[in-house]
């Protein structure tokens, strides 16, 4: 067990990785010598060459094209795209080929590709490098979407997505990069929890709160000033965002009867309304309250200045918290 | 070569022949070596090979007609360029296709329903691609062309000698994704074969749209060396390949070759050439056909004899048969096809929709049954 940093987390479950599997290779744009914009994968081409690190030209569509050409001879090609909001030029790849080869190809043809992305904001950043893409990748069949939240999960979700026979997409949030945690490294990724399960961070039984990715430590937070309230909050850390780990939330639920989400993500079309939908599919008697959605808006990402207005804070998410409750809050008086 | 030297102004440019549209074969010092071991027994095998996959390409087209297959891109007129290229390659070489390389598919090997299951609708592919070394066709235009820049990659980390193969189409080359293979195949000089059929025509577009000069002369500004080949000329496009994969083997990087064909018949069985092309454009290249070139070629030498054409247009009848057979023989999938292989590793959303799915369709058993509802 040792102290290591998120980003750190992450540069040492892609070096086990490589370590464990020589089909395994990275590449992205500025990757190599420079370790990447973020430094996730700061010394990885010196240890292991430029042939399994490699500095690709800035074409996003190539890189994901050329790895799909990468799995078909059956290497295993870790992706790494700059920015969220620079996968786009990728996304027909993405869409129409990663995902849907293994389907086409009736299972002939496997394409276990990691795409790396960065995302979420909270750094102060102009346009572009501070989005929150996930749902359109969720919406996606034939991918694995997961957002890891601390760096145990970093360092074993990064060896699992790579492990995976399937594509995954790894969305890090790069805003808690610098976050320091306990990392027990090595261990047989047989014994790990499922890259599937959810996983209750915190035990409450007023409401069940979900989450992932960025949010998790400020719902935690918004946990503790909520206790100090007399309010009970349960925290669940989604992890997997496709195929979200129903059978967890439930139990939540209806135990709580009560369901709030967060993420910074738009709110319309997005993950929290599936996972609205699905809960009250799932167990509607069980709900005391509409699920509530506590979510960026559905604007453009603003400029950074304006971001604090955007991003859940703790306070949003208490308020959140309240209207699920029926206590007063922002929206009181206001019908639905 | 002198083709072979990167950033030669006007390089590749020039359409170069061994078998005139007449039939008379012509030398020409930069093919002729990739050639000279060719008999005339080998030229009638690729004549063979080319009225095969004309005939299949006929009995297939029939087939859409009759309502056997819901969709069909007929190769017609494109026979030496699909022949003379594939003819060339190993069986470890990987190609990676558009839906119209039918012929390339018959000389990988494929079999001849799998070569229809997709038109027929009854799966999205055919065959095993590593039982042919051949990809699934893509029918996202061009996006083939980094899987095979991708393959070559691999090829090239594995320290192989072999070579991939991306065949496109003209209007593929204004697509982002192929002049994004091109920088980085020629950025990571892998062994990787830009064959390019310019068929003159992207469903109702003219080629003029596509581009102001010869589409060979595009790659002079990637930096990969270029031919311009006449693509109805099967020994031509065969001594091209050749060359690309001679390249490719070793060490040489990556090439493009421009095949200068023409699609006879339309895009689709779903498409219509009257409303844009003129028919005297169709005459003029039908006298440019590449399997009468041949035969008069070998007619006249005396290696091809009446007898042998009636022998070999029976044999394509027999494969003709034989597809059709195959067609009519396929069996609908089962409903569980529908969610069979999204995913390599279970999966909880599809599972559970699967299941939900399965006791609906049980419902109408259930109802016979008990003649109740």
């Amino acid at each position: 067990m040792s102290t290591m940093t998120f980003g750190r987390a992450i540069n040492a479950g892609l070096r086990k990785a490589m370590e464990d599997d020589p089909k395994v290779l990275l590449m992205g744009e500025d990757i190599g010598k420079l370790g990447g914009v973020f430094r996730i994968t700061d010394g990885l081409q010196k240890d292991f060459g430029a042939h399994r690190v490699i500095d690709t030209p800035l074409a996003e569509a190539a890189i994901m094209g050329t790895a799909v050409g990468l799995a078909y001879r059956g290497f295993r090609p870790v992706c790494e795209i700059q920015f969220d909001g620079f996968i786009y030029p990728g996304f027909d790849q993405i869409v129409c080929q990663v995902a849907k080869l293994h389907y086409r190809t009736q299972g002939r043809v496997k394409m276990p590709i990691t795409i790396r992305v960065p995302f979420g904001g909270g750094i102060g950043s102009p346009e572009h490098h501070s989005e929150s893409p996930e749902a359109y990748f969720t919406h996606t069949s034939g991918l694995r979407v997961v957002a890891v939240s601390n760096p145990q999960d970093a360092y074993t979700m990064i060896r699992q997505a790579i492990a995976c026979d399937d594509p995954v997409l790894y969305f890090e949030p790069k805003r808690r990069y610098h976050t320091k945690g306990e990392v027990e490294e090595g261990g047989a990724l047989s014994l790990a929890p499922s890259m599937e399960s959810a996983r209750t961070v915190a035990a409450g039984t007023d409401v069940t709160l979900v989450t992932y990715g960025p949010l998790v430590s400020t719902a935690l937070d918004a946990a503790t000033a909520a206790a100090d309230d007399g309010v009970s909050i349960e925290v669940i850390d989604l992890r997997s965002l496709a195929p979200v780990d129903y059978a967890v939330v439930e139990a939540s639920v209806r135990r709580t009867g009560r369901l709030v989400i967060t993420h910074e993500a738009a709110q319309s079309g997005g993950l929290g309304a599936e996972i609205a939908a699905s809960i009250t599919e799932r167990c509607f008697n069980f709900l005391e309250a509409a699920p509530v959605r506590v979510t960026g808006f559905d604007i453009p990402y603003p400029a950074s200045k304006l971001e604090k207005h955007h991003l859940p804070d703790l306070d949003r998410i208490l308020d959140g918290v309240d209207r699920a409750l029926g206590r007063p809050n922002s929206q009181s008086g206001l019908e639905g | 070569m002198g083709h072979g030297e990167a950033g030669t102004a006007g390089q590749g440019q020039d359409m170069l022949q061994l078998i005139t549209d007449k039939g008379v074969r012509v030398s020409h010092p930069e093919l002729d070596p990739y050639i000279a071991d060719v008999t005339d027994e080998e030229l009638v095998k690729l004549y063979e090979d080319m009225v095969v996959v004309r005939r299949i390409d006929t009995e297939a087209t029939a087939l859409q007609r009759q309502g056997e297959l819901a969709l069909w891109p007929p190769l017609l007129g494109q026979e030496a360029s699909q022949i003379g290229s594939a003819r060339a390659l190993r069986p470890d070489d990987f190609v990676f296709s558009s839906y119209r390389e039918n012929g390339v598919a018959y000389c990988r090997g494929v079999d001849l329903t799998d070569l229809i299951r997709v038109w027929r609708g009854n799966a999205s592919s055919g065959w095993d691609p590593y039982e042919i070394n051949m990809a699934t066709p893509q029918i996202i235009i061009g996006a083939q062309t980094l899987h095979a820049t991708g393959y070559a990659l691999g090829i090239q980390q594995d320290g192989a000698d072999s070579a991939a193969v991306a065949y496109f189409g003209d209007g593929a080359t204004s697509e982002g994704d192929v002049n994004e293979a091109m920088v980085f195949a020629a950025s990571f000089q892998v062994p990787v074969i830009f064959f390019c059929q310019n068929n003159h025509w992207a469903i109702s577009e003219p080629v003029g749209l596509q581009s102001h000069i010869p589409l060979a002369g595009r790659a002079a500004g990637f930096g990969i060396p270029s031919m311009r080949v006449d693509g109805n000329d099967v020994l031509a496009v065969l001594a091209a390949t050749r060359w690309a994969l001679e390249r490719a083997r070793s060490g040489g990087g990556p090439s493009f070759i421009e095949a200068v064909t023409y699609r006879m018949g339309p895009h689709t069985t779903a498409d219509d050439p009257t409303r844009y092309r003129d028919a005297n454009e169709l005459e003029d290249w039908r006298a440019k056909d590449p399997i009468a070139r041949v035969a008069a070629l070998l007619e006249a030498s005396g290696a091809l004899t009446p007898a042998m054409e009636e022998q070999i247009a029976a044999a394509a009848d027999g494969v003709a048969k034989d597809l059709r057979a195959g067609c009519l023989g396929l069996v609908d999938p089962e409903p569980e096809a529908v969610f069979a292989h999204v995913y390599a590793t279970p999966n909880s959303w599809l599972e559970r929709q699967q299941e939900h799915y399965s006791r609906y369709l049980a419902g109408f058993s259930a109802d016979t049954t008990e003649g109740s509802n």
